[in-house]
């Protein structure tokens, strides 16, 4: 009897996606091991949660103290410490979210159980838990075993299952909370919002994503005049935003803005998941790439295998010529 | 301030092709380019602006094979101040879990005020070693580190969540900080501090050195090449060609 646990995640009084993945994703890995899925809240206030969040397991247990209404790898640590030693899941299931990344190598560590982090699938036989991850900036999958244990513990990628309406209803239990204050060494003060610039890429009909393919700061002079010429605006993967090329807002991905344009043309983009994660809904995905196995193809409608220095340019006129 | 900063050399596979080698378990890596994983070059770049306004030490380390020792040499050509290689060959296979915990043999002894990790390395997507290493030294963490201010004995920390939010932390010293990239502009060394740290000395650590040899918590089994759900419809021909073609499907669809 495989019990699973899932961390509920929230933020600024909202659950996030992940949330309701992890617990879908749970619910099935519990048709299949016989075992109960309990989803565990930390959190204040948290009657708005557990209210939506009923269907989605067997139970819910929820510990509300105005300490986790933020987080804090710290105190929510000392809380999930003591649950799950006496809990004692088979699996315990987070979110490889700026979350549970901070939360779950420490954690695990603490509780001496086999973990890993940013998983994209699953498999339980009898005692065993065989993963799959991605390696080599997504280039490779893996087949990973977690070493034998009575329990584990993993993040799972957002993405890795779509979030399904539940029909359970959860018995709920209420714990006190084992800590109350944030330590001196650690405390969350607050949020802070993204710098609004001076162009919505959200708003865009048409955008050209540019990424490490384009090589120099002086390249993306070319790009501009592109999409100009489509009439659309210049967006950018994360490379070309650490590198300074241009602003934080130009940027999709898990990090930066969701987008759904009618077309997203890729240049020079390979397709790190946290980037697809951003432009996937985009009604038809162009991309252009040197390298054939490039995972934005697997995103794309339209592949164009060259070198985008050669077929920027190239498109760029046949644009301005069919425009006269 | 003593100044750890944890760096892994790492193929360079964002751009390149990416094939499997013969056991089926690691890549071939025989035509790939090996540099300082992405994010490291930003932790040491992080230590050393530490470095320059309030003085003291940067040990840079590394678990990895021998030639992980360039790799540190450009560390200290950047501004590291020692450097140790803990032998990567005799320990058989590593995750982050298990490389924290030899790095934190390793280094038991130092005196630290901050530990600077890159948040995740490319070749093998742990985001572990930074939480773990702080777990293990009873030191505070935190991840995806987009911004450190030191004042008096505070740190502002600020930590990249989804959508661009930021969480701001207030933290105290000693600490880890596992470090997202974009937090800083790594600079470049120097010639001149390239020739100098030919001649620096880099200890070098083995499984001898460490009390005991700790557990491994994942075991890779297989590598695989990621099954392609749906698939692009590739256009072929000259630049000319594909670009006419390309012209075409982006007026159908009403977009010129």
């Amino acid at each position: 009897m495989a019990d699973i646990l899932a961390l509920v995640e929230h933020r600024q009084g909202t659950i996030r996606d992940i949330t309701y993945e992890l617990l879908t994703y749970g619910r099935k890995l519990t048709e299949k091991t016989g075992g109960k899925l309990t989803g565990v809240v930390l959190g204040h206030n948290t009657d708005r949660y557990t209210e939506t969040l009923k269907k989605h397991a067997h139970r819910l247990v929820v510990v509300d103290h105005e300490v986790f209404k933020d987080f804090n790898a710290e105190t929510y640590q000392v809380a999930l410490v003591d649950i799950i030693k006496k809990e004692n899941p088979f699996l315990t299931l987070i979110g490889n979210t700026a979350f549970g990344i901070d939360l779950c190598p420490a954690l695990a560590t603490k509780l001496d159980i086999p973990f890993t982090t940013d998983c994209i699938g699953v498999e339980i036989a009898d005692t065993r838990v065989k993963l799959t991850r991605q390696l080599y900036d997504g280039k490779m999958d893996a087949h990973v075993r977690l070493s034998d244990s009575s329990s584990y513990m993993l993040t799972l990628r957002s993405g890795t299952c779509a979030a399904e309406e539940g029909s359970l209803a959860a018995e709920i239990q209420k714990i006190d909370a084992p800590v109350t204050n944030q330590p001196d060494y650690k405390k969350f003060i607050e949020y802070i919002e993204a710098a609004v610039g001076d162009v919505d890429i959200t708003k865009a009909d048409v955008l050209v994503g540019v990424g490490r393919g384009i090589k120099e700061q002086a390249n993306l002079a070319m790009i501009e005049e592109f999409a100009k010429a489509m009439g659309g605006v210049v967006a950018c993967s994360r490379p070309i935003v650490d590198a300074n090329w241009l602003p934080k807002d130009r940027q999709v991905g898990s990090s930066g803005k969701t987008v759904k344009p009618k077309l997203y043309i890729a240049v020079g983009i390979s397709g790190a998941f946290q980037h697809i994660a951003g432009m996937k809904s985009a009604d038809t995905i162009i991309a252009i790439n040197k390298d054939p196995n490039a995972p934005i193809f697997n995103e794309a409608d339209y592949g164009i295998v060259d070198d985008l220095f050669k077929v920027v340019p190239a498109l760029k006129n046949k644009i301005m010529e069919m425009k006269q | 301030m003593e100044l750890i900063v944890c760096i892994k050399r790492v193929p360079q596979t964002a751009e390149a092709e990416v094939k499997i080698d013969d056991s089926g378990k690691d890549i071939v890596k025989d035509r790939l380019t090996f540099d300082m994983n992405e994010a490291d070059s930003y932790a040491l770049e992080e230590a050393i602006l530490l470095k320059e306004k309030f003085g003291g030490a940067i040990t840079a380390v590394s678990l990895g094979t021998a030639e992980a020792e360039d790799t540190l040499r450009i560390a200290l050509a950047k501004g590291a101040d020692n450097a140790i290689r803990i032998k990567a060959e005799e320990f058989g296979e590593l995750d982050g879990y298990k490389t924290a915990m030899i790095i934190k043999e390793a280094i038991k002894d130092l005196k630290f005020d901050a530990i600077f990790t890159g948040c995740m390395a490319t070749d093998d997507s742990y985001y572990q070693v930074g939480p773990v290493l702080a777990e293990t030294l009873g030191v505070p963490h935190a991840t995806l580190v987009s911004k450190i201010e030191l004042t008096d004995k505070k740190v502002h920390v600020n930590r990249e969540l989804e959508g661009g939010l930021i969480e701001h932390l207030e933290m105290s010293l000693p600490a880890v900080f596992a470090v997202q990239t974009g937090i800083n502009e790594p600079r470049y060394a120097s010639l001149i501090a390239i020739r100098r740290a030919a001649a620096k000395e880099i200890k070098v650590l083995g499984k001898d050195d460490i009390a005991s040899e700790p557990k491994l918590n994942s075991t890779l089994e297989e590598l695989f090449v990621p099954p392609v759900g749906k698939r692009a419809e590739f256009l072929t021909g000259t630049a000319d060609e594909v670009s006419a073609r390309t012209a075409e499907i982006i007026k159908e669809k009403g977009l010129i």
